[in-house]
């Protein structure tokens, strides 16, 4: 039953870019259950977003062994990863990275469309996620025509529609106003759980890490829990 | 900020701007430069080759010509030199040169010689230059037998001071003596000179003349005695001014030289298209940093100033670079391609055009011009992009969007529509001084206009596209749609280069069609047998006739008397043929294309004209036609027009009864032959050959090995055609990969996020193919149907009022299919091509770069 809850399994998973230079990150270890939403804190340079592709199948480690829903990564092709990546991994950007000619529903339903998800059900679950995230009015729109907060918002829809066992958010209010950024966090949070599956955060902002259950650090000595200033 | 400094910011703005373009897509910028520099080394080395040649005839024609008040041209086979003696004792005259113009035919040779027959001491006032250089050897030139080589003669020849040279009078041949040879200075062209009493004697024409050079005495109004001495001279002479005679030759060729220049343009307007294409596509890309540049202080002008100065410094090294690939084009076509491209122009320049020094004297203010073109057209082209892009908000630009191009797209199609109507209504004028003028600018407005309804058909297409419910291709055709600009850009490189090639496929298959056809109506008979095309001494006698008609193996042959004669002034002469003995049989024998329908007028001869001359003379179908016989004027009906593709400046066709009775010449020096079925060619050719003294000097052709020189001649002759076509359509391609590896570098981080959310890497790639191949589709089918209104432009407007012969269309289905193909089959690698590169970065680094 446990081995069902868990998401993703990181075993002794090492990394470097550089023969002549130390790894990044070493033996790294890591389990994530269902339901549980995790934040990832470092300094710049520690790996951070390298864990993140990892976990997303878009970059191999060096050693170590990564698996998602079960299934261990190292098996499977590039193709493989992919079909995998797109019906079990959702990804929010710092930068959004909505399609610019697509408008709004279109880009939250790009997912569904890309795993076949045939009509109604596609309008339906779009339409829903339009609602949930707070951007129904705007579903005809284009990108050009939205603000910061609204662009993460489709980000965050689109990231969400398909409900992917995995969402995996790099710096999502990097460019948005405290405001607009807590409320991003409030709804990631909120979509993550609802989906019944699991979030990992990548930030360097504390309060944006607040937002999650719990607070690893990434460092030269590998995940460890965060230790609360005294 | 004063002028200075806003010119001095603009220049600091544009060299940042230039710089980063450089360093950021060095191999797009190169193409372009050389997309330019392509189309003006084309145009420099056509407009070289063809200014220089004209420059030679022009020196030659000035040195036949020489200084003459008046020049009195008679037909080629002369009048009685009584006139001379008449115009000479004219008060008004102050001196008379008698000559005899004669193209000799030689032994074993296909062409002739130009043989000058002169009254030394007369000529040397009238033709100084000419004759300055016989001056040490007026004695020898007084020899009966005695020719002065010019330098070019001698060298085709292989002829020197003292050898003897064979010439063909008649039947037979008569040996010269070479004594002396004209220096380079004197005469560029092939050129012998004789005392004309010994070229009267020589020739056969003893007592007779065909030109009379004449210079009047002080205070005679020159216009005045040329009008009067019109009036009394006998039919076929005619009274010309100097310049007539001179311009004769350069104007014939004008309308070939005036193609090539064109084809030429259309590889430079491709190139300033290119340029167009880049700066539009690095405008639309760098859109970001130009609204960034606004926002921190630069203003619209400094910034189209700026833009404008980009695609000036592309014209400029362009230009720079095709004026040194031109030099270099000349020199080469002149030297090599010279003896290949059946144009006697290539010959004159193949000897001019020895070293890029020659060149350069010849020609150094228009290697500028082709400088300031080139820039110019690479600046215009620039021009319309960097207003875009200045006028563009800079909160837009920094925001990203295509939509003002959707705007002015959506406005271009009434441009469009009125360059269509200007288009049709060019195809309606006539010839401009004898230049298709009006054709060519039809062209270009229907291409134009064409090009500017793209955008709003394109717009309408992806706009009733449906939803297919597939995510590669409706994410295809919702970029198309949404960044329809850019997709423009790209079909219209399509549609432009491949409507041209289209355009250009359809008429040369038409005319090679048209000109098999024509070849096969002439030719009927087994061989065809000749003296030298041109010549003006070679002949056979009715003896000749007989001997040859009496040859074993031989079932019959129809022998024609082919000469040359002097219609109009202002016109080169026109072929005169008399064959077959009664009208119907010539009716029968011709490429006929109307007949008159009436009955011929009683007491009149039937004459079949070609469209040539119906074109440059304006006669119809039942005119009276008068032609100067025997020293008469004779009149014919004209019966009917033919088709002749092989005499640009028009045929007569009369039967050789008619000819026989007004000229008193019973001669041929043309006949085809018909086999009894049981001889072969060769052998009839041996028998044939062996009636003569001089078996090596006839022409003599199966009709079959005639009609396959005939059509290689064709083939080389468009074989420079099919290279600038092919140049134009490369550049075009170029642009076409250009732009879709440009635009899918351009859109790395939006692949790099699909391969994040599932897309595969083949399924990017898919997208983009599926994006190409929709674009190209689009641009084939478009440029198909523009290419087919061009090509009818070009058969019935440009070549008709060209060259004055009709074409019948024909469409080459295979052809076409092949080019469609191969340019959807190019698109669809550059796409691939283009996708993989674009999908090589790893998508993590893609989704990093700020877009």
């Amino acid at each position: 039953m446990e081995a069902e809850n868990t998401v993703v399994r990181l075993e002794n998973l090492s990394k470097r870019f550089r023969r002549d230079r130390p790894p990044i990150f070493e033996g790294l270890k890591l389990e994530l259950q269902r339901g549980e939403y995790l934040a990832i804190m470092g300094e710049s340079g520690v790996g951070k977003s390298t864990l993140l592709n990892l976990l997303a199948g878009l970059d191999r480690p060096d050693s170590g062994r990564i698996w998602l829903e079960g299934i261990d990564l190292s098996l499977l092709d590039d193709d493989a990863i992919t079909l995998l990546r797109r019906r079990s991994v959702g990804f929010v950007f710092q930068a959004f990275h909505v399609l610019p000619y697509l408008t709004v529903e279109q880009n939250i339903a790009l997912p569904l469309e890309l795993l076949r998800v045939a009509e109604p059900e596609r309008t339906e679950r779009t339409a829903h996620m339009l609602e949930a995230v707070g951007i129904g009015s705007l579903a005809r729109r284009f990108p050009r025509e939205l603000s910061g907060g609204e662009l993460q918002r489709i980000a965050i829809a689109r990231a969400l529609v398909h409900r992917p066992r995995l969402v995996l958010a790099d710096e999502p209010t990097g460019n948005l106003d405290p405001r607009t950024a807590a409320q991003t966090l409030a709804l990631l949070r909120t979509q993550v759980k609802s989906n019944a599956g699991a979030g990992i955060l990548i930030t360097h902002s504390r309060a944006a890490a607040d937002t999650a259950d719990r607070i690893l650090v990434l460092d030269g000595q590998g995940l460890k829990p965060l230790v609360p200033a005294t | 900020m004063n002028n200075t400094g806003h010119s001095g910011a603009s220049l600091t703005i544009w060299r940042v701007l230039l710089l980063s373009q450089w360093r950021e897509q060095p191999v797009r910028l190169s193409v372009t430069v050389l997309a330019i520099a392509l189309g003006v080394a084309l145009g420099a080395a056509v407009y070289l080759i063809n200014t220089v040649a004209v420059g030679e005839f022009n020196v030659a024609a000035k040195r036949l010509v020489g200084e003459p008040d008046i020049v009195v041209r008679g037909p080629r086979d002369g009048f009685a030199q009584d006139l001379f003696v008449t115009l000479a004792q004219d008060p008004a005259v102050s001196l008379a040169s008698p000559m005899l113009e004669l193209e000799v035919a030689l032994p074993g040779r296909r062409d002739t010689l130009k043989v000058l027959g002169l009254d030394t001491f007369r000529a040397a006032a009238l033709q100084p230059a000419l004759i300055g250089d016989i001056a040490g050897g007026v004695f020898d030139l007084l020899q009966p037998d005695g020719i002065f080589l010019s330098t070019s003669a001698a060298q085709q020849l292989e002829l020197k001071r003292g050898d003897r040279l064979t010439v063909i009078v008649g039947d037979a041949p008569r040996s010269l003596r070479v004594v002396g040879i004209l220096s380079e200075a004197a005469y560029g062209q092939a050129l012998g000179v004789m005392d004309i009493g010994s070229a009267q004697w020589l020739f056969q024409k003893i007592g007779r003349v065909n030109r009379i050079d004449l210079r009047l005495e002080s205070g005679v109004n020159v216009d005045s005695f040329r009008t009067a001495l019109r009036r009394r001279l006998p039919a076929g002479i005619l009274a010309l001014a100097p310049e007539v005679e001179r311009d004769r030759t350069v104007t014939a060729t004008r309308a070939y030289r005036v193609n090539l220049n064109m084809l030429a343009l259309v590889a430079l307007l491709t190139g300033a298209f290119l340029v167009f294409s880049t700066q539009s596509l690095s405008v639309l890309r760098r859109r970001g940093s130009l609204g960034l540049l606004r926002a921190l202080g630069v203003t619209r002008g400094q910034l189209q100033l700026a833009l404008i100065g980009e695609g000036a410094a592309f014209g400029l090294v362009g230009s720079l670079a095709g004026i040194v690939l031109g030099l270099a084009c000349a020199t080469a076509v002149s030297q090599w391609v010279a003896g290949d491209l059946g144009n006697a122009q290539l010959h004159a320049a193949g000897s001019a055009l020895h070293s890029v020094r020659a060149i350069l004297r010849a020609a150094p203010l228009s290697l500028l011009v082709f400088l300031a073109i080139g820039t110019a057209v690479a600046t215009l082209g620039a021009w319309l992009p960097a207003r875009n892009a200045a006028r563009q908000e800079p909160a837009r630009s920094l925001k990203g969007g295509d939509a003002d191009y959707t705007v002015v797209a959506s406005r271009s199609w009434r441009i469009g529509i009125a360059l269509l109507a200007a288009g049709a209504l060019l195809t309606t004028l006539p010839a401009l001084g004898g230049l298709p003028v009006s054709g060519y600018a039809a062209i270009a407005a229907l291409l134009f206009g064409a090009v500017l309804l793209v955008p709003v058909l394109w717009v309408k297409i992806l706009q009733i596209a449906p939803r297919t419910g597939v995510a590669v291709a409706d994410t295809a055709i919702a970029q198309l749609r949404e960044n329809v600009g850019l997709s423009t850009l790209s079909i219209a490189s399509v549609i432009v280069s491949f409507s041209l090639m289209v355009a250009m496929a359809i008429m040369v298959y038409s005319f090679r069609a048209s000109f098999e056809h024509w070849l096969g109506k002439l030719l009927p008979a087994d061989m065809q047998m000749r003296e030298p095309l041109g010549n003006d001494t070679a002949y056979w006698s009715p003896a000749d006739q007989a001997r040859l008609a009496a040859v074993p193996g031989i079932s019959r042959i129809d022998f024609r008397r082919t000469r040359q004669m002097m219609l109009d002034a202002a016109h080169p002469p026109v072929t005169l043929i008399a064959r077959n003995s009664t009208g119907a049989q010539v009716a029968d024998a011709l490429p006929l294309l109307r007949r008159l329908q009436s009955p011929m007028p009683a007491d009149t001869e039937p004459a079949w004209i070609s469209e040539a001359l119906q074109d440059l003379y304006g006669y119809h179908l039942g005119d009276t036609l008068a032609l100067p016989l025997g020293g008469r004027t004779r009149h014919f009906t004209i019966a009917g027009i033919w088709r002749d593709y092989a005499r640009a400046f028009g045929a007569i066709v009369i039967t050789r009864t008619a000819y026989v009775e007004a000229t008193g010449d019973s001669s041929a020096n043309e006949g085809a032959v018909w086999l009894d079925g049981r001889t072969t060619p060769a052998a009839a050719e041996a028998a044939l050959r062996g009636c003569f003294e001089r078996p090596d000097s006839l022409d003599i052709l199966t009709s079959t090995a005639l009609r396959e020189r005939s059509l290689g001649l064709f083939d080389r002759a468009f074989a420079i055609t099919y290279a600038l076509e092919a140049v134009a359509v490369l550049i075009g391609l170029v642009g076409v990969s250009l732009t879709a590896s440009s635009t899918a570098l351009a859109r790395r981080a939006e692949f790099g996020m699909l391969r994040h959310i599932g897309m595969l890497r083949r399924q990017v790639i898919g997208m983009l193919a599926s994006e190409g191949a929709l674009m190209s589709l689009f641009g084939v089918v478009y440029g198909l149907i523009l290419g087919g209104v061009l090509s009818l432009v070009l058969v019935y407007v440009v070549n008709r009022q060209s060259f004055n012969w009709s074409i019948d269309l024909a469409l080459p289905f295979w052809q076409l299919a092949i080019l469609a193909q191969t340019l959807i089959a190019a698109a669809a690698v550059t796409a691939l091509w283009s996708g993989r590169i674009a999908t090589s970065q790893d998508a993590v680094r893609a989704v990093r770069e700020d877009w």
